[in-house]
């Protein structure tokens, strides 16, 4: 658990890279950061990178803060910051620039075609992420049917995702789930 | 820079009510942040109307990295130079951080406890249902279009299935889903 300087190095290396890849918004990179810091640099199993995921959704902020998380259990409070920063900097340095002339951007007609071609990459990507999570945290046929629960209850009840969260929580916590 | 002088009212913000503004914003976001962030700018303190919101975000959504993070960091730049986008992205990520932080250190010393080690099996489950639900979402309007569902099965495939790494898939992919959208979109005309 305690990480050296190649540690925070490898933190910061994977993480402004996916800053930079990920379009469509956060949820795209996370099938890749999985294949980082699950198989690539085995800072984790894939269920402990799920809890962790589960962990940031279920707290305040933007869901990507999992990778203050990720950070944590690498290289401690020093690996947060670094790996935060990490996914931070680079892409707000872009939007540091294009923001600037973003009224030439604003309108033009290639913004908004690059855009639309862009959208079935990231539902695959996010798709991928998804398929992921599911096939570790569906252990048996009741998180399975709790999965399904819930993802009907986010697309269908008007519903705030924070209870049906917080339901799952304490359904697992009466020990139903196994 | 362009100032909203007939729209907005309100004064132009400095980097501490920048701070301020974004600091609240992530205190409330629970389970996206963005909805909250649109009522702070638009709503409340009326920096932008909600057609100069829109435009915003759309530029924001173009570019890479979380959408909400890049609302901060432009918002930011637009009043208060990069004083103003440090100011409003340190604003928007202080108090989560902290949080998840005090979480984490919770989960390390009490995460292998019975009780909840169980409530965990239960929101992991939920939370993948929401990373599903969101894919699901996004993925409805690709109905329309079948090269599109191609692009988005052979993406899925070759990073969920294939487990191949993200760069390569994007450096194939994107070029080939962007010229897909551009000249379909022509031969449609």
């Amino acid at each position: 658990m305690t990480g050296g300087m190649s540690d925070l190095g490898a933190l910061a290396g994977i993480f402004s890279q996916l800053s930079l890849l990920a379009f469509g918004g956060g949820n795209s990179i996370l099938p890749e950061m999985q294949r980082q810091v699950v198989d690539v640099h085995h800072w984790m199993s894939a269920r402990h990178f799920a809890a962790l995921y589960a962990l940031a959704q279920a707290a305040p902020g933007p869901n990507m803060l999992v990778v203050a998380l990720i950070g944590w259990s690498v290289a401690g409070l020093l690996g947060a910051l670094t790996a935060t920063i990490a996914l931070c900097a680079p892409s707000s340095l872009l939007t540091f620039v294009i923001a600037g002339m973003w009224h030439r951007v604003r309108g033009a007609p290639w913004r908004d075609r690059i855009q639309r071609g862009l959208v079935p990459v990231t539902v695959g990507l996010v798709m991928a992420g998804a398929a992921l999570l599911v096939r570790t945290t569906t252990t048996d046929w009741r998180a399975a049917l709790l999965t399904g629960c819930a993802t009907w209850l986010f697309l269908r009840s008007r519903l705030h995702p924070l209870w049906v969260l917080a339901g799952a929580a304490v359904l697992g916590a009466s020990g139903i789930l196994g | 820079m362009t100032i909203p002088q007939d729209t907005a009212p309100a004064p132009i913000p400095d980097p501490g009510t920048l701070f301020r503004g974004f600091l609240y914003v992530g205190v409330c976001g629970f389970g996206g942040v963005l909805p909250w962030a649109r009522r702070m700018i638009v709503e409340q303190k009326q920096w932008l109307n909600a057609s100069e919101f829109n435009d915003l975000l759309a530029v924001c959504q173009f570019l890479p990295g979380p959408n909400v993070i890049n609302v901060s960091v432009a918002l930011g730049a637009r009043f208060a130079g990069w004083r103003g986008a440090i100011a409003a992205l340190a604003g928007l990520m202080a108090a989560p951080m902290a949080i998840i932080l005090c979480l984490a250190v919770l989960y390390n010393r009490y995460g292998q406890v019975g009780i909840i080690r169980h409530m965990f099996t239960g929101l992991a489950a939920a939370a993948s249902a929401l990373v599903l639900a969101t894919a699901l979402r996004i993925a409805a309007p690709l109905r329309a279009s079948i090269a599109g569902m191609i692009v988005a099965v052979v993406t899925f495939a070759a990073v969920a299935l294939l487990g191949w790494p993200m760069l390569p898939v994007l450096v194939v992919m994107m070029p080939l889903s962007i010229g897909l959208a551009w000249f379909g979109r022509r031969a449609a005309q």
